[in-house]
């Protein structure tokens, strides 16, 4: 009886260990990205770092570290990835959820989830070869390594998340809801504007901001696929560099313990922020939902 | 068991053949540095050890820099590098006892390609120099299309960016140059890209003969606006020093080289060495550097 006791005791004590590890693990790496972060700020003024648009810490000349150019194209990027996966994305799960049969969405479903094993360089090589070329045709400009190829790609790799969480949610609207709506008359297009997705609000926007983060914290697709320009984009037709894609580059060249090294740090330490930020935000606005369905 | 058997025997007889007295005054070089130069270094030193078994050469990249820093603290016995010393680091170096020499192992050439439908055929130095810097950002200017200039380069962790910056550009890159994740990203974008222009080792564009086909053209380069302009694709241009953008891939070691370092020093300027040199997609060494070389080798015979 003592034996089993502490057998049970010591397993509770070892799934302890490992959930209080991982949160160890985060504290550890957003501890050493601050720690390191915070000393490029002994040579680099606060306000030029965030608001001065040259990054260049390189440079023939004078080293600039302004990251507003990096942090405009970060947005620049998944801004348009949103524009264009959330509609498809959400019309995916409306299908999927409602619309399409039993059958179709056993096939559909699996397929769709697939689209997030593709490897990230795998995506970006497509960018270069086939999405990029054909931009530069359709809208007639000299290349396609612009915001928008990042864009396009960026929306196809958080599709699969968007598709996944939005589905969840809207098949968690409750039954009599929708029956409820049938009997007064209305029909599926109807139910489903006015009944199911106000319903299923929440869980749709923290699928939504799910898929920004996966396109915010991506690296290799937009490192590949548009165009790593230093200079401040103007729109979707120029090419950008994001924040991720700054930090691959740069991280494996740069000598430890300049200030160089503690800017990306700096840049690692935001970019975590932001992510955190979202996920929070989504992990709010789901548990909300929980509470209503 | 009785199947493993043959394979502990083979085990224990290459743990004596390792352990042979023959082999005990082996001598352990160390070479350190340029990327560009470390797959070139490994088949020397390969083809090397398999002549002379008395020696033993470890290779290592990392960059230029790197392995200059390893010479600076007497961690290396060879330094390749793909530029000169900067000052700081002969001033560094000095200090510490360390007396730099440099030997050229072979030469490498930058090519500059645009898009096969690109009216231009030749380019100056000081061309590219305002293209790469922004000043100069249509090809008009340059007898071609009412077109905005479209440029490629590498990335900042490319020893290519840095070199043709410094030597080339001599200024701050322009910030709209597209900074490739490698080579042949660059070729591909400039296939792509009407309006493109783009620097890539002549090593690359030598494996693909017919460039035309392969959707890129090179340009013939000129030293100053008035001389006359040379193709990187015939090798005789690079070989007599005629075309202009070309580096020399440098050896440094601590004073001048003896014993089994000079030995192998002198291998890689051999015939046999520099063949290596050209298989590998660089170039011999051009006489320019003859004498260079043969100071230093010469020098620590003595």
């Amino acid at each position: 009886m003592q034996i089993r006791r502490l057998i049970d005791r010591s397993i509770k004590r070892l799934f302890f260990l490992a959930a209080f590890l991982s949160v160890m693990v985060l504290l550890g790496i957003f501890g050493m990205l601050l720690i390191n972060g915070i000393k490029a700020f002994a040579v680099i003024e606060v306000s030029d770092f965030f608001f001065g648009t040259d990054w260049n810490p390189s440079a023939y000349g004078k080293p600039t570290f302004g990251i507003l150019s990096m942090l405009v194209s970060t947005f620049l990027v998944t801004l348009g990835a949103m524009l264009i996966a959330i509609p498809l994305g959400v019309g995916a799960a409306t299908y999927l959820a409602q619309v399409a049969s039993e059958k179709t969405r056993l096939i559909l479903k699996p397929i769709i989830e697939l689209l997030a094993a593709i490897p990230s360089v795998v995506v970006g090589f497509i960018g270069i070869v086939m999405v990029g070329p054909l931009i530069a045709r359709v809208f007639g400009l000299s290349n396609g390594l612009t915001a928008l190829n990042g864009s396009i790609l960026l929306a196809v790799m958080s599709l699969p998340t968007i598709i996944t969480v939005a589905e969840d949610a809207i098949r968690a609207v409750p039954r009599n809801f929708i029956e409820g709506s049938y009997a007064l008359g209305a029909n599926q297009w109807t139910t489903l504007m006015r009944v199911i997705l106000p319903a299923a609000y929440s869980g749709i926007i923290a699928a939504i901001i799910l898929g920004m983060g996966r396109a915010i914290g991506e690296t290799m697709t937009v490192l590949m696929a548009t165009g790593n320009a230093l200079a401040m984009p103007q729109g979707f037709f120029d090419p950008v560099r994001t924040m991720t894609a700054t930090i691959a580059i740069e991280l494996g060249e740069v000598p430890y313990g300049t200030t160089h090294y503690y800017s990306l740090f700096a840049v690692g330490a935001l970019l975590f922020i932001i992510s955190l930020g979202i996920n929070l935000i989504a992990e709010n606005i789901a548990a909300r939902y929980r509470y209503k369905a | 068991m009785k199947k493993r058997l043959p394979i502990i025997f083979l085990f224990f007889g290459f743990l004596c053949w390792s352990c042979n007295p023959k082999h005990g005054h082996v001598e352990n070089l160390l070479i350190k540095g340029s990327d560009t130069e470390v797959n070139l270094a490994l088949t020397l030193a390969e083809t090397y050890m398999m002549e002379d078994p008395d020696i033993s050469i470890a290779i290592t990249g990392g960059g230029s820099g790197a392995g200059i820093a390893a010479l600076i603290n007497g961690k290396t016995s060879i330094a390749n590098s793909s530029r000169t010393m900067k000052a700081e680091e002969l001033t560094m170096a000095n200090e510490r006892g360390i007396r730099p020499l440099a030997t050229i192992l072979g030469i490498d050439a930058i090519a500059i390609i645009v898009h096969k439908d690109c009216p231009i055929k030749e380019i100056s130095k000081h061309q590219l120099a305002a293209i790469y810097s922004g000043r100069l950002n249509n090809w008009k200017y340059l007898g071609g299309s009412d077109d905005e200039i479209s440029l490629y380069g590498r990335q900042s962790n490319s020893g290519t960016f840095v070199y043709f910056r410094d030597s080339i550009v001599q200024a701050e890159y322009a910030s709209n140059v597209k900074q490739m994740n490698g080579t042949a990203q660059i070729v591909e974008a400039i296939k792509n890209d009407r309006n493109g222009i783009g620097y890539v080792g002549v090593g690359y564009i030598q494996e693909n003969k017919n460039q035309i086909n392969q959707g890129f053209k090179v340009l013939a380069v000129k030293a100053t606006d008035q001389s006359p302009a040379y193709l990187p694709t015939l090798a005789s241009n690079i070989e007599n020093g005629n075309y202009p953008i070309t580096r020399p891939l440098f050896q440094y070691t601590n004073g001048h080289p003896k014993g089994k370092l000079r030995q192998f020093l002198s291998y890689c300027l051999s015939a046999e060495g520099q063949a290596l040199v050209k298989e590998s997609g660089y170039f011999p060494v051009t006489k320019a550097y003859w004498k260079q070389n043969e100071q230093a080798l010469v020098m620590g015979q003595k």
